[in-house]
């Protein structure tokens, strides 16, 4: 090595240099591949919303069977209406209870999913008419043991029964936790009733040890104790009147959310006993 | 390091001096990426891009960087080429990206990397630096694919994904252990591989550094 490398000015030309031509190649990679990132993010978020609605087969044209059967809307959690101030497609849940304009802090006992914050609208995705869904598709989030889970929940038309669940995006141990994936375990969903017959907006739906006995409870992980609890607050939370419970009391009671246009509810007037 | 030719450079990290067996380097991501051999493949083939591009870039400019900042010079081009390989692995193989998550970012402070930077590409040419990377990479890749398959196997009766052991979960008869998903396992793994090494290649057992004494006895004690 040549004595001169020592000197403070050689010192300063290397560091500086190299900082350039590192930050010059880092920010190229970061700027030519973000299209490429954010369509794999999006067709990720997609293929997760049709495959919790059982509408998923590999090898299908995810964005043409999104666009044909999926209606997204936005709905503000605490009347259950629709919200047509923002635009189902670009808004996002996450960053909206950032924002103190639309999410709030939640606190102490009222936090059960471990958010501390939520955000007052949220994007629910219908499934067939729009009007009359068949399936609606709500996203989930909370903590698991490790860290935060993302999730999808859909439910049928009454607002009350499960087809399925998933998570997108989760940091449960593999083989433990991480068997929320599992498509033998979220199989067991189909068919639980989230409400019990009370007609309450605190859901009766959670997991259980020692196997499920009745259409409330789903078997627990085995291994996973505080991933399965943070399954059950999950879906507390979620569906309790913080979130989505009023929202799906309208399904549930046959009064469509407003700004859905009008039609002819088959529905009997189905009131809570 | 006198006598550097290209074949031994490249081969002999994998059996003869290998970076995690014998160097026992690196062990920390071998702990974490191996529940799965897919994954680490693509773990493998990221360390290799690491450590010999690394190699190369830390070779080819090693006449110029001042030895007051040769390290944190070294870590600026490792952690570069880390991130490109994180973004390259976020916009076409997102699942693995997914999975891998976290680790991807890690290869910075994987010793691999640095040690090779550091110990063989600051006093060798830029393509014996290079090879040298590459032969790390794959020795560290052995490691993780023997390992890998032993945890897929016995934790999850797959291999590459595909069932070879029915599992319990799915209908089948064999009962998956556990352990073999969690870290720790690894080291099992990674020691019984050590020692399975050090007994075809004796001559990579080290001396003791010291020898044990027989227990003192009462009379000494006092």
């Amino acid at each position: 090595m040549a004595q001169g490398n020592n000197s403070i000015k050689k010192v300063l030309i290397v560091a500086f240099s190299l900082c350039i031509v590192c930050s010059v190649i880092v920010s190229t990679a970061a700027v030519a591949l973000r299209p490429a990132q954010q369509l794999n993010q999006e067709l990720d978020r997609k293929t997760n919303i049709l495959n919790v609605a059982r509408l998923y087969e590999p090898g299908m044209d995810v964005e043409e069977a999104f666009r044909e059967q999926i209606t997204a809307r936005v709905v503000e959690l605490e009347t259950g209406e629709y919200a047509d101030q923002f635009d189902p497609d670009t808004f996002d849940g996450f960053e909206a209870a950032r924002d103190p304009a639309t999410g709030r802090t939640l606190s102490g006992d009222r936090d059960i999913a471990g958010l501390s914050r939520v955000e007052n609208f949220a994007t629910v995705y219908l499934i067939g008419d729009p009007d009359s869904p068949e399936q609606i598709v709500l996203p989930i989030r909370g903590q698991g043991l490790w860290g935060r889970m993302m999730g999808f929940l859909a439910v049928e038309g009454d607002g009350n029964t499960v087809v399925s669940i998933t998570y997108y995006d989760h940091a449960e141990t593999p083989g433990l936790g991480g068997e929320v994936n599992n498509p033998r375990w979220q199989a067991q969903w189909e068919g639980k009733e989230i409400y019990d017959e009370e007609g309450n907006l605190s859901p009766a739906l959670h997991l259980t040890k020692g196997g499920a006995s009745n259409e409330h409870e789903v078997d627990a992980l085995s291994g996973a104790t505080l991933t399965s609890n943070g399954v059950t607050n999950m879906i507390h939370f979620w569906f309790s009147e913080e979130a989505f419970g009023p929202y799906l009391a309208k399904f549930r009671s046959g009064t469509e959310p407003e700004d859905a246009e009008d039609n002819d509810t088959d529905f009997d007037d189905v009131e809570g006993a | 390091m006198a006598d550097v030719n290209a074949k031994s450079v490249l081969t002999a990290p994998i059996f003869k001096n290998n970076p995690i067996a014998l160097q026992i380097l690196g062990i920390c991501s071998a702990l974490a990426v191996t529940t799965s051999m897919s994954v680490s493949l693509v773990m493998t083939l990221a360390v290799i891009f690491v450590t010999a591009f690394s190699n190369l870039f830390v070779s080819l400019i090693r006449n110029h960087i001042p030895s007051s900042i040769r390290i944190i010079v070294q870590m600026t081009i490792i952690a570069s080429l880390v991130i490109v390989v994180d973004q390259i692995l976020k916009a076409y193989a997102y699942e693995m990206s997914k999975q891998l998550s976290v680790f991807v970012g890690l290869i910075i402070t994987n010793c691999i990397v640095m040690g090779r930077a550091e110990g063989f590409a600051m006093t060798n040419s830029p393509g014996m630096s290079f090879l040298d990377g590459i032969g790390n990479g794959l020795g560290y890749g052995f490691v993780l694919m023997v390992v890998g398959f032993f945890r897929e196997l016995l934790g999850a009766g797959s291999v590459f994904g595909f069932t070879v052991l029915p599992t319990v979960q799915n209908g089948g008869w064999y009962v998956p252990n556990g352990l073999l998903l969690l870290p720790p396992s690894a080291f099992f793994i990674i020691g019984l591989l050590i020692w399975a090494i050090r007994s075809f290649n004796p001559e990579q057992v080290e001396d003791n550094e010291f020898k044990m004494k027989h227990n003192t006895k009462p009379k000494e004690a006092v």
